[in-house]
Formats: structure tokens, C-alpha cells, sequence
């Protein structure tokens, strides 16, 4: 039994990756009719959100420290981050140790931004091309901001370690009535579901709940008929595709403690938010996040020892299986709806 | 002749007489000259087009006709380089087994992934394919270690069989005794010319496939492609059945993959999982969209196009854009250099992705609905009105998936 709740631990965190990924480009694509190839570089930009305010707040300026000399017996410099002269040593250095929260902050109006330039400027030309013309530009874009990224940051993994009150692990299963030891989970993946709950939650409540998100649902429903109603739906539409980049964006700048962040880490998601998007369903939103959950969960059951044992490699290549088997039993994926890219 | 009309004669005769004169074509400018970084000339990259030729003609009948959008071909790709590996271990370096082998096998593969995939169009067959390969390129680094000696990848070890091999066998890639590696360097007044035997052998063969897509393209088989391309609605209501057509030409595409990558290995006699993964299935894409996908010389055009400025571009350092544009007041030198590092050396993607873009978003049609644009142009402002389309090959139609 503590097996099988460690493995849906460990699978919540990939799949909490892959819901919000997944929920993004079936946003833009139940919106817009576009698929975003570019999606995992969205992805991948919110991650560098995160190291570029780090690096922001680890700016210094050198000091003269009198007290100290080194060996050579001249008085010893020493960088002294900006943020530490103005608020003082002890507010500064926590600041910069919880700039992976911080960037949450950060990233949304940038996120924002760049989904509205990628929307304004590129997609809104490929609405009417064939999907193949939209899979092909965005590929070209994704590339783009992968080298662009690469040029700036280097192509090594940026380690982007998460404030010191959440590294480590915690004994879940003690919490919930278990023996001791049997499951340990580190803190900072338990924060990512967490925060993949708050967000999927937030986007469905705002799509729900809202007079703006009841219009979108309508335009997702019916483009026409809603635009014949006097609404500039291709407003709200360019704000849901910013939504969507900020969502993506967000879930990449909580995933750096996880994973140091490298230039090609969008492109490594992407292939498996697709799968997962078309499992779940083109055009289903809760189809998306059920089917992300769903994947990451079978994934790590998969990469346990005693069935990898009775079928070696099943782990690489399951989450690939479970796509081939539902698109050709159920082609409309898990919860696809009726006449949604079909021929 | 070779069953052609006369004009088809006379564009493979031209394709012939540029693939055969290659080494002396892209090698401009003299040894030792300011332009030498520019000769494309050498043994490994001239190998490198015709390959890359190779596998973007078959993925080209696969998708400029049929239109289905593969995302997985650089599974075949792998398993032909893996074939003639194999073959190289139990008999002997000679290639032709080993390529035979490339084909039956990537046929096979293809036949079992396409009959699965083609039951889905558009995105899904899409994705379907890169699902496939993805696997084959996860199972091939991990569980089929025994078979594919995973991260190391394949190689010739000492202990291997190789029953066919004698006394004088040559130890490396070989047709029948020709050295795949040998070359005959000609120097005429500073022009360095090198011959190398495996690049014949591997133009012949890109001219044989050549051909041969050449003849599916005017076949009525390749009409029948089409015709899927266009509407595969109507063509179902007019009570045909597309599919075999479309396993057809995807086993074909496949084969021609599988040849591809047999060839690689036979130039080099090593095969690594890497050439499974996606990325390498996108450059296939990139390539033919780039030349223009539907059209006979497109592909072609496309893969030496990203080939040659992959090679060139990297190649560029600052020593040389120094040198360039040293004639320049400081300033400017400093910027056109500072701007310039964004798109050589190691940024060359970068570049890629821009032109790639800049290609889908104005000329969906890729290279050679440019030239054709430009020669459309250049032929109004001489004499206005002339109606028929002179060029060898069909218009590009806009490429869709659905």
C-alpha cells in the first residue's frame, strides 16, 4: 500500500508539469484553432523567468571591506548585492534565496507580454492556414527562442535551488497514519501540486465563474455567432492565448528547483504534452489535466523495479504506449468532444 | 527515354551532370583564398548532400504528395544505419548486404507503423508517428542495449564474427574492394579538387532514387497520391479505398529512410540511437518544407540548402568577421560583428529557425516557388503575358495535412 502511494507521489509532480503544459495549448487550441508547437518554449521561458531575477537580485556592486585583508595584507573586496545595501544584510539575502517564489511575481506580466506579442504579431496570421502551415511556424518559432535562450544563458543547466526552508524531505507517510520512513517526499514537489492544484483551479473558476470567461466559453462554443452578438472576441481570445503562455510560464518557473533549467528543456515536454493533450482529448480542457496526471502517475508506477523486471523498458516508453492504444481505440482521446479536428 | 517524356529527360540528365560534377562545382574558390571557407568541396559534406538528398526525396513522397505530415521518420532512418552496422559484424565491411538489409528492414518497420498510424490523419497521425518513433529511439538506448549497444552505439569490435572477411579484406567500408574513404585529389593551379569514392557511390544511388521518385510523380499511382492530398473525402465517395495507396507510399518513404541511413553508416561505420530521436525527424521536415514540399527538386534543394550553411555558418569565427568588415568606421565594425554573432558559429539554429519561419509565414511554396517567382517576374518584364509554365514540375500546391 505505501508503494503505491509513494509511486502516485512520485508521479504527481511530472504529471502536475504535464496538466499545466497540456492545459495551455488546448486553452489556445479550443480558442484559437491553433497548434502551438511552441508551447514547450513558453514553458522553457518561464523556467529562465526565474534564473533571470535571479541573476537580477545577485547584481552587485564591490565594497571595500577595511576589517578583512588578504593575503597579501591590502583591504579585501568583497560583492555586495544591491538588494543587501538597501534593505540590509539579513532582509537582502533572504530575498534572493526565495527568488524562485519571487519570480511567480515576475514572470506573470512577463508571460503575459510575450503571449501577446507571439499572438499579436505571428499566430493571428495562421488562423485560417492548414494546421500543418501553424505546426510548422510555431516549430521555426520554438527553435528561435530555444537558440535565442542558449545565446544568452549558455546551453549548461542553470541550478536554481528553491529557498532553504523547503529543500530537503518530509515523512508524509508518518502524517498520514503510515510507519516511519516508508514515505518520504521532498517538500518542494509537494508545492508543486499544490500550486498546479491552485492554478488549474484558478483557470477553470475563471472560465466558470466569470462574465469574461462565460464569453470565452460561448466563442469556444460558437466564434460566429458570439462575434454576430457585437463582441470583439478576438480581444478576449489574444488575452486567453496570454493566459495560457503566463500558465505554461508559470509552471516552468516553479519546476526549476525540480530541475536545473537548460535551453532545451521545452522541447523535451513538448513531445509529451502533445501525447498528452491528445490523449486527454483535443480541445478538452479537463480531458487535458486528467490525462496529465494521469500519464505522469503511470509513468513513475512504471519505473518501479519489479515491473520494470517483468517488462524491461516498459518506463521509457509507456506514456507513448497508452497514446497509441487510446487514439486507436478512442480517437477522440479520453474526453474529447464530438467534431473537434476530426478529418 | 528511361520511359520519360522529353522534358523529365532532360531535367534528370541536368540533375545527373550536377550531381556527378558536385566536387568540382562547389569548390569556387581557390585553396588558400579569402573565399575557401566557402567551398563546400570535401569529402564529408558532399556525402553529407547526397545522403540528406536521399531522405528528403522519400519523406518528400510520403508528404509533398500524400500530404500526411510524419514527425517519426528518423526511426527508419536509425534502423537502416543499425542494419548495415549488423551486417558489417557477421559478414564483412562489403556495404551491399548491409544496405539491402537497411531496406527490408525500415520496409518492414514502416509497413508495421504505418498500417497503425494511417488509420489516423492530420494531427493525430502526426502524432502517432512521433509517438512510434520516440519509442524505438527510448527502447534503443535502454532495454535493446544487446542489440544496439545503447549510448555508445554500434561499432565494429575485433572479437566480431565477420565470416566473410579474409586476408586482404579492406578494414573499413568497402564496395566490393573500392574503399568507401579513398579519393583522388586533382590539383589544377590552386584548385584542389577531391573525388572521393564514396560519394559517387552514394550520388549514384541518390540519382537511382532520384529517378524513381521521378517516375512516381508522373505515375498514376502518384496521381492517386495526389488525389488523397487534395480531397480524400471525395476520392473514398468515388469508392476507392486510400489506404493501401497511403501505406504504399509511406512504406516507399520509409524505405527510402532506411536507405538513407544505411548509407550513413556505410560512410562511417558507426550507428548511434541519437539518429531515432525527433529532432532529427524535424530537420527532414525542415528540409523539404524549406526546398518546397510537392516538388521534384525542392527536397533536394532544401537539404544541401541547410547542409552547406549548416557546415559554413559554423564555421565562421571572429578572426574572419573581422576581417570582413574591417574596412568599416569602429563602430559600425563593432555592431555588424556584435549582431552578426547571433547567427553564426554555434547560434546557426538560430538562423535555421528565423529562415524556416520566414519561409512558412511568405512562401509556402519554400525555394522553388521563389525561383519561380523570380523567374515569373524577370520573364513578365521581358514579354508580358506569357501563359504556360515553362518549369519542369508541377506547381507546389499548398501543402496541408488534413
Amino acid at each position: 500500500m505505501d508503494a503505491i502511494i509513494l509511486q502516485v507521489l512520485n508521479g504527481l509532480d511530472k504529471g502536475s508539469a504535464y496538466a499545466l503544459i497540456a492545459l495551455g495549448l488546448t486553452l489556445i487550441f479550443g480558442t484559437l484553432g491553433v497548434v502551438n508547437f511552441a508551447h514547450g518554449a513558453i514553458f522553457m521561458l518561464g523556467a529562465f523567468c526565474a534564473v533571470t531575477l535571479q541573476r537580477i537580485l545577485s547584481l552587485s556592486y564591490t565594497v571595500v571591506d577595511e576589517t578583512r585583508t588578504d593575503f597579501l595584507g591590502n583591504p579585501l573586496k568583497v560583492d555586495v548585492p544591491y538588494v543587501e545595501g538597501w534593505f540590509g544584510e539579513a532582509t537582502g539575502q533572504a530575498i534572493i534565496e526565495w527568488s524562485v517564489p519571487l519570480a511567480i511575481l515576475f514572470a506573470i506580466p512577463v508571460m503575459l507580454l510575450i503571449g501577446f506579442i507571439m499572438e499579436r504579431g505571428l499566430i493571428k496570421h495562421f488562423y485560417k492556414r492548414p494546421h500543418a502551415d501553424q505546426i510548422l511556424v510555431t516549430f521555426g518559432l520554438a527553435i528561435v527562442l530555444q537558440e535565442l535562450i542558449k545565446y544568452f544563458f549558455g546551453a549548461n543547466p542553470i541550478p536554481t535551488p528553491a529557498p532553504d526552508a523547503f529543500t530537503g524531505s518530509f515523512d508524509f507517510g508518518a502524517m498520514i497514519g503510515f510507519a516511519e520512513n516508508a514515505i518520504i517526499y521532498p517538500y518542494w514537489r509537494m508545492i508543486y501540486f499544490v500550486f498546479a492544484l491552485v492554478i488549474i483551479g484558478a483557470v477553470f473558476a475563471f472560465l466558470q465563474f466569470t462574465t469574461f470567461g462565460m464569453v470565452v466559453r460561448a466563442g469556444m462554443a460558437d466564434r460566429e455567432t458570439v462575434g454576430m452578438l457585437g463582441i470583439n472576441i478576438d480581444r478576449k481570445f489574444t488575452i486567453m492565448f496570454g493566459i495560457a503562455a503566463a500558465v505554461a510560464g508559470l509552471a516552468g518557473v516553479m519546476y526549476t528547483p525540480i530541475n536545473s533549467p537548460n535551453y532545451h528543456m521545452g522541447m523535451d515536454f513538448l513531445v509529451l504534452s502533445f501525447v498528452v493533450v491528445v490523449v486527454g482529448g483535443m480541445g478538452s480542457l479537463p480531458g487535458a489535466v486528467l490525462a496529465g496526471f494521469m500519464l505522469g502517475i503511470l509513468e513513475a508506477f512504471a519505473s518501479m523495479n519489479w515491473i520494470k523486471d517483468i517488462l524491461p523498458g516498459i518506463d521509457q516508453i509507456i506514456i507513448y504506449l497508452v497514446a497509441i492504444v487510446i487514439l486507436l481505440t478512442r480517437p477522440r482521446g479520453l474526453m474529447g468532444r464530438k467534431g473537434v479536428m476530426e478529418e | 527515354m528511361f520511359g520519360l517524356s522529353k522534358k523529365d529527360t532532360t531535367f534528370l540528365l541536368i540533375v545527373c551532370f550536377l550531381t556527378l560534377a558536385t566536387p568540382i562545382l562547389l569548390q569556387p574558390f581557390p585553396e588558400g583564398s579569402a573565399g575557401a571557407t566557402f567551398n563546400a568541396g570535401y569529402p564529408d559534406l558532399m556525402q553529407r548532400f547526397a545522403i540528406f538528398g536521399i531522405f528528403a526525396i522519400g519523406f518528400n513522397i510520403l508528404f509533398g504528395l500524400t500530404g500526411y505530415l510524419s514527425f517519426g521518420h528518423a526511426a527508419f532512418l536509425g534502423v537502416g544505419s543499425y542494419s548495415v552496422v549488423w551486417m558489417y559484424k557477421l559478414l564483412d565491411y562489403n556495404v551491399i548486404p548491409g544496405l539491402l538489409l537497411a531496406i527490408v528492414t525500415s520496409a518492414i518497420f514502416a509497413l508495421a507503423i504505418g498500417y497503425v498510424s494511417l488509420r489516423r490523419t492530420g494531427i493525430y497521425f502526426s502524432i502517432l508517428t512521433l509517438a512510434f518513433a520516440q519509442m524505438s529511439f527510448n527502447l534503443a538506448y535502454s532495454v535493446l542495449t544487446p542489440l544496439t549497444n545503447g549510448e555508445t552505439g554500434l561499432q565494429v569490435y575485433t572479437d566480431d564474427p565477420q565470416i566473410l572477411m579474409g586476408e586482404n579484406s579492406p578494414t573499413s567500408p568497402h564496395l566490393f574492394g573500392l574503399v568507401m574513404r579513398d579519393s583522388v585529389q586533382i590539383d589544377i593551379g590552386g584548385w584542389l579538387f577531391t573525388f572521393n569514392i564514396g560519394y559517387y557511390f552514394c550520388a549514384v544511388i541518390a540519382i537511382l532514387a532520384f529517378y524513381l521518385s521521378l517516375r512516381i510523380f508522373r505515375s498514376p499511382f502518384g496521381m492517386m497520391l495526389r488525389a488523397i492530398k487534395t480531397n480524400q473525402t471525395r476520392l473514398n465517395y468515388t469508392g476507392l479505398n486510400s489506404r493501401p495507396y497511403t501505406l504504399a507510399a509511406f512504406v516507399i518513404s520509409g524505405m527510402y529512410a532506411g536507405l538513407a541511413g544505411g548509407l550513413m553508416a556505410a560512410m562511417d561505420p558507426l550507428a548511434g540511437a541519437e539518429r531515432m530521436q525527433w529532432t532529427a525527424s524535424g530537420e527532414v521536415v525542415l528540409m523539404t518544407i524549406l526546398g518546397g514540399a510537392g516538388t521534384l527538386m525542392g527536397p533536394i534543394l532544401g537539404a544541401g540548402f541547410i547542409k552547406y550553411f549548416e557546415n559554413i555558418f559554423s564555421k565562421i569565427n571572429d578572426n574572419m568577421l573581422h576581417q570582413w568588415f574591417g574596412w568599416m568606421p569602429d563602430g559600425m565594425e563593432d555592431a555588424l560583428i556584435f549582431i552578426s554573432h547571433f547567427f553564426v558559429g554555434k547560434s546557426w539554429h538560430l538562423t535555421l529557425g528565423l529562415l524556416f519561419m520566414l519561409v512558412v509565414i511568405f512562401l509556402p511554396g519554400g525555394l522553388v516557388e521563389g525561383g519561380q517567382r523570380i523567374a515569373r517576374w524577370v520573364r513578365g518584364r521581358r514579354k508580358k503575358g506569357s501563359g504556360d509554365d515553362p518549369e519542369h514540375h508541377p506547381k507546389p500546391a499548398p501543402h496541408v495535412a488534413e
